[in-house]
């Protein structure tokens, strides 16, 4: 599974990179009744990279993902995405900021009444409505092929395995071609085997759609096949920030239970 | 002043009370302003009338005409008492038409389509489809919820009506039982006693059950939790209070109906 492992980026596309967050979080807070879940989180995700935001369960990851589209909104702190100020978008703003977004849901979210091709089609007339038909379906064949299931079109999500589940859901994301992919714990719930193949297809879709992506997970596999970079959540709060080598090198015990699990 | 727990506890239920309340205004407020903004889902909307009317025929079907077949059953003998039983159709077709029809068939309506439409949108909630909805820059309350609710508000007033013509029908059949009436003047006799004031509130009533429905239906689904259970939740939550909101706009509608004269 090492082989598997993102190549770290060269020194000079790195600080090339940094020169252009598409995503920058200062310091959010966010309460439910007396809990608070993230009490000071700050990121940045920058133009072309894999950023990886790894935790325990609890330690707050799917409310960050959530604020960051607001799903959910922070009770303090700001997200600026393309340096427009998420909380202070109307909503048609809102609206013309979420299709430059691709967004995978932990459970993949796919539309129980709706055919595979319905699903991917949902999204595509919305925002893409200039398309024609043939167009279209041209669009979804392709996203498909990309996913490895261009066979699945007429079935229903009923019919399709966890792993399957999540391809077409990531099939669905991409077919609008974001800029921007965020992914809640993509191989939650899936063989080691399956894991490993949504993660190459993490790293596929970026090399193929150019986008740029926040992934949240627990998994170390996941983290490690995938980040160029990745921050660590502890407890609402950010732990530590740095490359692969970088937590491999570290002796802090917290990080050290991670990276024990995959060794 | 302290208070003691059991004050306590009524002041949080009332507070939990007035909550629920002020949110259901502010869902049905969002409901309005988005039915009347541009875009609106009108293949969904024609989807949803289907949902809601076609596939509730069978059910209203049978409702009906065993409500005209039992009136009749049970009113025949005292009307044969009393030398009245001429009256039989024109008595059937007016607490058919005025109020059996449309408080039943609501509260049948109440039981299948609120329910449904709780646990659909329940599960969607749980299964974060209304969020992926919502992320793919489709607003989720004019896809999902005014749709459903417009074609509750639409088709069961249509239902109601399917079932008080089915309700004469298994009058008519009740009628023959024990005797031999034919079909034309069934039909000629009950007319002939209902008047188009005992059609028309019966008709304007019938709306706002179909709205209530499809509000409760959609708001207790909606706004379900995140557990599975909530799903069950919902969705007989969604039964019993549009059920209880047929009763209470029916008193209503009698009192207002009964003040017009």
């Amino acid at each position: 599974m090492e082989t598997n492992q993102k190549v770290p980026l060269p020194d000079a596309s790195a600080k090339k990179m940094r020169d252009k967050p598409v995503i920058e979080i200062n310091h959010i807070r966010k309460s439910f009744g007396k809990q608070e879940v993230l009490k000071d989180i700050s990121l940045k995700l920058f133009t072309g990279e894999n950023l990886v935001v790894l935790g325990k369960s609890g330690s707050g990851k799917s409310v960050l993902i959530k604020c960051i589209v607001r799903l959910l909104i922070p009770d303090e702190g700001t997200i600026h995405i393309f340096n427009e100020d998420v909380n202070a978008l109307s909503s048609d703003g809102l609206a013309e900021l979420r299709q430059k977004i691709g967004f995978l849901f932990q459970s993949g979210a796919l539309y129980d009444s709706m055919t595979v091709k319905q699903n991917l089609e949902f999204p595509l007339r919305r925002i893409k409505s200039d398309l024609t038909k043939s167009e279209r379906e041209d669009k979804i064949l392709e996203v498909l092929e990309n996913v490895g299931l261009a066979d699945a079109l007429d079935k229903m999500p009923s019919q399709l395995s966890g792993g399957m589940r999540k391809r077409i859901s990531l099939a669905r994301t991409i077919v609008v071609s974001p800029m921007i992919m965020l992914y809640d714990e993509p191989t939650t719930g899936l063989d080691p085997v399956t894991s490993d193949e949504i993660s190459s297809l993490i790293n596929t879709i970026q090399e193929k759609y150019k986008t740029s992506s926040l992934i949240i997970t627990h998994d170390i596999n996941c983290a490690l096949n995938t980040a160029d970079r990745i921050i660590m959540l502890k407890e609402g709060e950010n732990y530590k920030e740095g490359t692969i080598a970088d937590y491999r090198k570290s002796t802090d015990p917290f990080i050290k239970s991670f990276f024990m699990q995959k060794e | 002043m302290k208070l003691s727990e059991k004050t306590m506890a009524k002041t949080v239920a009332a507070s939990n009370f007035l909550t629920e309340f002020a949110d259901f205004f502010l869902f049905f407020a969002l409901i309005v302003r988005e039915t009347f903004s541009r875009n609106f889902e009108f293949k969904e909307f024609f989807r949803q009338c289907f949902q809601v009317g076609y596939k509730s025929l069978p059910l209203v079907s049978i409702t009906g005409t065993i409500m005209g077949l039992v009136l009749t059953i049970q009113s025949r003998p005292v009307l044969i008492d009393f030398g009245a039983v001429s009256m039989l159709p024109g008595m059937v077709a007016i607490s058919l038409i005025r109020e059996m029809g449309p408080v039943i068939t609501a509260l049948i309506c109440a039981g299948k389509i609120g329910s449904g439409m709780g646990a659909e949108l329940g599960s969607m909630k749980v299964t974060e489809q209304i969020d992926a909805m919502e992320v793919s820059s489709t607003n989720p309350i004019r896809f999902l919820v005014v749709t459903r609710v417009l074609a509750a508000t639409v088709m069961i007033p249509i239902l109601i009506l399917y079932a008080d013509a089915l309700g004469i029908i298994g009058s008519w059949a009740g009628a023959n039982i024990k005797g031999d009436v034919p079909f034309v003047l069934f039909f000629s006799q009950a007319f002939s006693h209902v008047s188009f004031m005992d059609f028309l509130p019966a008709f304007i009533k019938s709306f706002f059950f179909g709205a209530a429905i499809g509000l409760v239906g959609c708001y207790k689904g909606y706004n379900a939790g995140r557990g599975t259970e909530s799903v069950g939740v919902a969705a007989n939550s969604a039964v019993v209070l549009a059920s209880l909101l047929v009763i209470i706009l029916d008193l209503v509608a009698v009192q207002i109906t009964d003040m017009l004269g």
